[in-house]
């Protein structure tokens, strides 16, 4: 096996061992995406330079025996972490050329652990979509069919993993953009608790919502990242001071008698066959570890999608007004007053899905229709809420498909926006409810396309949540395939 | 028909906090543009808000002093519109669940005492400036006030009056100036006046239709305008027309108010709970801890001077109009024991020449000690009244104690009795003309005497000794 196609955990004992060098994985990373990036398209900026001389550095300090938790592993970044130095498009033409003067938290916590930046990857506009199209810099393909998407709004965070253009990555989940593209990418993508990892400097899409995750090659690894990520920021006023476990301690534990809950919500009409078939299996899995399955019922799944197209937009809607053309990113030169510079700048300088978001927020929001729309989802928000925490007295986990279908071709989705919508249907009550939710692959369609299966813990459950998804790796055996690129 | 003007206003006091609301960016004034800025407040992508907690007590204070509820939990919300000087697109400010309401004050009008009631008080980030190019069509941002703390304070609709809006801004600006949150400076903006206007026909309930003036940066235009609104809106129902709902801004130079916007044109300001900030919790101890913080008000302050030190209500009025100024004439009081003489010399000279300077009494030379010295001195005779002005002076021009100036000009009161009588034997004896016509009963030339020892002794001489002496040396008998 190539070194990039290794885990974290599998290189950071190499590493120890000395029998590899950060500057000898760096450079198979970067050998894997000269070879395969053209097809992917994974990557809006790549890092090139500064990745190996931080994997130089690396070294250096492993010499010194001075190795931190992450020190001198590749790690890829979504293009919605602001990096000091390093231009943070967010998908979008409005940023194209800005360039923070900050780290994100996340990105100073990494770097501190050790991380080598292999660069920025692609994403939906404002991570406003399911499939990375949304994205001002092209599509990133799906690395186990290039004619088809990869997910969204992490697309090129997931593709990276999959295609072992990166050893793990970063995303950002508001409706499922982080497990959706795991799911269909093949790979471990977790969303944590709100609050829980602190979401300065991640440009924000919805405030409320917005949670920011691993993606890894397997359970293990995710765990390794969370340690490093989770954790109080002074900086948020939302993230919690609630202690951080060693999330590797809960690995080695089985799951005998758990109860896990199956939301009968969730197994719906229009789930793809295949996929509903892997779950099933999956449930059978867990079951043979010592789990026993029980019925839930989570009754206000049917508002989901239409709670979460109402707060979501109306917070992006407030969310994005800062992209004005006055202080930094992009400026139409047209207009002869202010309103017309703004008018120009923003219809040039965002594309179609987030116009649109922009404006069903704005609605949401406008006096005469707040109390029918915003107001009246907030409150259905707290139902959903209730329906989880009424759930988990009864379940320790909840065990549900993380999307309806496998990856859909580039293109099938992109002129009908429900149908979109609708790919986050099983991924979105997790963001309203503010809980941890989890995708691990639980299999292949037919076709050679990766099947993802979700599980879903109470608030600040990351450590029995990543316990149960290792119990069911471990069990499952899905066969080890990589995409052939 | 006789109208009834209604007028509410709402203020927006610049806090005096270190920081900002929420970042840790000074907040001080007159910086060069956008050096007190950082992504935060910069409203750059991914940057995320944190409440400066010091706000919160600074509100409190103003909620305190002004009788208003406190709310066990308030939170802010996102007002959005968009202008260069604001960053983000939206001000963070308070809506649905403001901290503070239901409170009043009472100020004084013609004689009589009126309750003012206020709505609400919250607390909001103030926004940036835009400097124009007079010469070129450039604009520029300065985003050094974006984000230092504001406090609105929204009056009930209890003002009747001009002079009630006035009586009640004055009472507003004085108890802000003494807690110590805010500069009072209207012109620099950090005390700023909205005012809602309508009349209805006297002795009806229903509110009529109101304007909204904006831009009145003094005492004055606050009143001035207020006049003319209610003028305006008077004339337009006389004539059988309707007062249009809509922001009208206050023309100092022409003395008018012009409409601005319409009701058509208003903002949508599409206000809902800010996801970034969490609900701030005020529980009793913290109310308490902040309670304990605040100075003596300027109206118990005045109360207290008319009943300690029978002072006249007027008289404590002026020496409250800051908390400097009364600290400074309790410092005298306390070192001099004289609380009217020293009322006196600080309303008079003290104040009069601060004003010639147009200095304020924390930079006053004469330090309190040295005035209450002085007062001692006249107390015991040292110097006479008349000396004391010229003392005064100096001690102003000069910073030097009362002592070291009379002794530098030889001001020394003669309060030897002896050496007196000796001068005084003189004039007698230079002027028998007179001293006949006083043993004749003519006791106007009395004056005549004072005068001359006065001279005799260059104007050092104790009068009540002159006075005494005289009496008893141009005595028939002697």
């Amino acid at each position: 096996m190539e070194l990039n196609e290794l885990t974290i955990h599998e290189l950071l004992d190499r590493l120890r061992a000395g029998e590899t060098s950060s500057a000898e994985i760096t450079a198979s990373v970067f050998g894997r995406i000269d070879a395969v990036e053209k097809e992917v398209h994974a990557y809006i900026t790549l890092m090139r330079e500064t990745a190996l001389a931080e994997a130089e550095a690396a070294d250096e300090r492993i010499r010194k025996g001075e190795m931190g938790a992450l020190t001198g592993i590749p790690i890829a970044l979504k293009d919605i972490f602001c990096t000091k130095g390093v231009r943070t498009t967010c998908g979008s033409r409005i940023l194209e050329n800005f360039v923070p003067p900050y780290d994100a938290t996340v990105v100073t916590k990494l770097r501190a652990a050790g991380a080598v930046f292999t660069g920025k990857t692609n994403m939906d506009e404002f991570a406003m979509g399911s499939s990375t199209e949304n994205s001002f810099f092209g599509a990133t393909r799906n690395p186990w069919d290039r004619d088809r998407i990869p997910g969204g709004s992490s697309g090129g965070s997931a593709a990276a993993v999959a295609a072992d253009e990166c050893i793990a990555a970063l995303g950002s989940d508001t409706g499922g953009s982080i497990r959706q593209p795991a799911a269909l990418c093949g790979v471990v993508g977790l969303k944590p608790t709100y609050g829980r990892i602190s979401r300065f400097g991640l440009v924000a899409f919805a405030s409320s919502l917005d949670q920011i995750g691993p993606f890894t090659k397997d359970v293990e690894d995710c765990a390794i990242l969370m340690n490093v990520l989770a954790g109080y920021d002074p900086r948020e006023s939302t993230s919690v001071p609630e202690e951080v476990p060693d999330y590797r301690r809960f690995l080695s534990q089985g799951i005998e008698s758990w109860k896990v809950g199956i939301p009968k919500e969730y197994f719906i009409a229009g789930i793809d066959p295949e996929v509903e078939a892997a779950v099933r299996r999956a449930i059978r899995v867990v079951e043979g570890a010592g789990a026993k399955c029980i019925e839930v019922s989570l009754p206000h799944t049917e508002y989901c999608l239409a709670v979460y197209y109402i707060v979501a937009p109306a917070e992006a809607s407030s969310n994005l007004a800062r992209y004005d053309g006055v202080k930094y990113g992009f400026r139409s030169g047209e207009g002869r007053d202010l309103l017309e510079m703004y008018k120009k700048t923003r219809a040039a300088g965002f594309g179609a899905e987030v116009k649109r978001r922009i404006m069903i927020g704005t609605y949401a929001l406008s006096s005469g229709y707040y109390d029918a729309y915003y107001k009246k989802a907030s409150q259905v928000r707290g139902l959903i809420k209730r329906d989880f925490d009424e759930a988990f007295t009864k379940c320790d986990v909840i065990l549900t498909p993380t999307t309806p279908t496998p990856a859909f071709r580039i293109g099938e989705k992109t002129d009908d926006p429900m149908q979109m919508y609708l790919s986050d249907i099983l991924t979105i009550s997790t963001n309203l409810a503010g809980i941890p939710g989890i995708s691990v692959p639980c299999g292949f369609t037919a076709a050679g396309l990766p099947v993802g299966v979700q599980f879903l813990a109470g608030h600040f459950q990351e450590g029995r949540l990543l316990q149960f998804a290792s119990a069911y790796e471990k069990h499952a055996q899905i066969e080890k395939r990589r995409p052939t690129l | 028909m006789e109208f009834e003007p209604v007028i509410g206003l709402e203020i927006h006091a610049q806090l005096l906090t270190d920081a900002k609301i929420f970042c840790g960016c000074s907040a001080k004034f007159g910086a060069a543009p956008n050096t007190h800025t950082c992504p935060v407040c910069l409203g750059m992508p991914g940057v995320l808000p944190v409440l400066n907690r010091k706000v919160v007590e600074f509100m409190l204070r103003m909620a305190l002093a002004t009788n208003c509820r406190i709310n066990p939990e308030c939170s802010f919300a996102r007002k959005n519109y968009f202008y260069p000087d604001l960053p983000k697109g939206y001000q963070i400010s308070q809506y649905a669940a403001p901290p503070a309401e239901h409170g009043w004050v009472e100020v004084e009008i013609h004689g009589g005492k009126k309750r003012i009631g206020i709505t609400r008080i919250h607390m909001e980030e103030d926004a940036g400036k835009l400097m124009h190019d007079e010469r070129n069509p450039v604009s520029m941002v300065d985003l050094n006030r974006t984000g230092v703390p504001l406090i609105e304070i929204v009056s009930e609709p209890d003002i009747r009056s001009a002079e009630e809006a006035a009586a009640y801004l004055r009472r507003l600006h004085e108890t802000l100036v003494y807690l110590g949150i805010c500069d009072g400076n209207m012109e620099e903006g950090s005390f700023r006046c909205d005012a809602n206007v309508s009349l209805r026909p006297r002795g009806t309930e229903p509110f009529g239709t109101r304007a909204e003036l904006k831009n009145m940066n003094s005492f004055r235009n606050v009143q001035r305008a207020l006049e003319y609104e209610i003028k305006r809106q008077q004339y337009v129902l006389e004539g059988g027309g309707e007062v249009v709902q809509e922001t009208r801004l206050w023309d100092d130079t022409a003395g008018v108010t012009q409409s601005m916007r319409g009701k058509e044109e208003a903002h949508d300001y599409r206000y809902f709970p800010d996801p970034d900030l969490v609900p701030v919790v005020i529980d009793d101890a913290w109310i308490e801890e902040v309670r304990k913080t605040l100075p003596e008000l300027p109206l118990e302050k005045r109360e207290r001077f008319v009943r300690d030190y029978q002072l006249s209500a007027y008289d404590a009025g002026v020496l409250t109009t800051s908390r400097a100024l009364a600290d400074y004439y309790e410092e005298v009081v306390k070192l001099s024991g004289q609380p009217k003489i020293a009322a006196n010399w600080v309303m008079g000279d003290i104040l009069r020449f601060l004003n010639e300077d147009k200095k304020d009494i924390r930079e006053c030379p004469i330090a309190p000690s040295s005035l209450a010295g002085m007062i001692r001195l006249i107390q015991e005779g040292a110097i006479s009244g008349k000396m004391a002005k010229e003392v005064v002076e100096a001690m102003y021009k000069t910073g030097k104690t009362p002592q070291a100036i009379i002794e530098e000009q030889g001001l020394v009161q003669i309060t030897d009795e002896e050496a007196l009588a000796k001068t005084i034997a003189e004039v007698i004896g230079k002027n028998p003309v007179q001293v006949e016509q006083y043993r004749a009963g003519r006791e106007k030339v009395f004056g005549f005497f004072v005068g001359q020892a006065m001279k005799a002794t260059q104007g050092k001489a104790n009068p009540q000794l002159i006075n005494d002496l005289l009496k008893k040396m141009l005595a028939p008998d002697t």
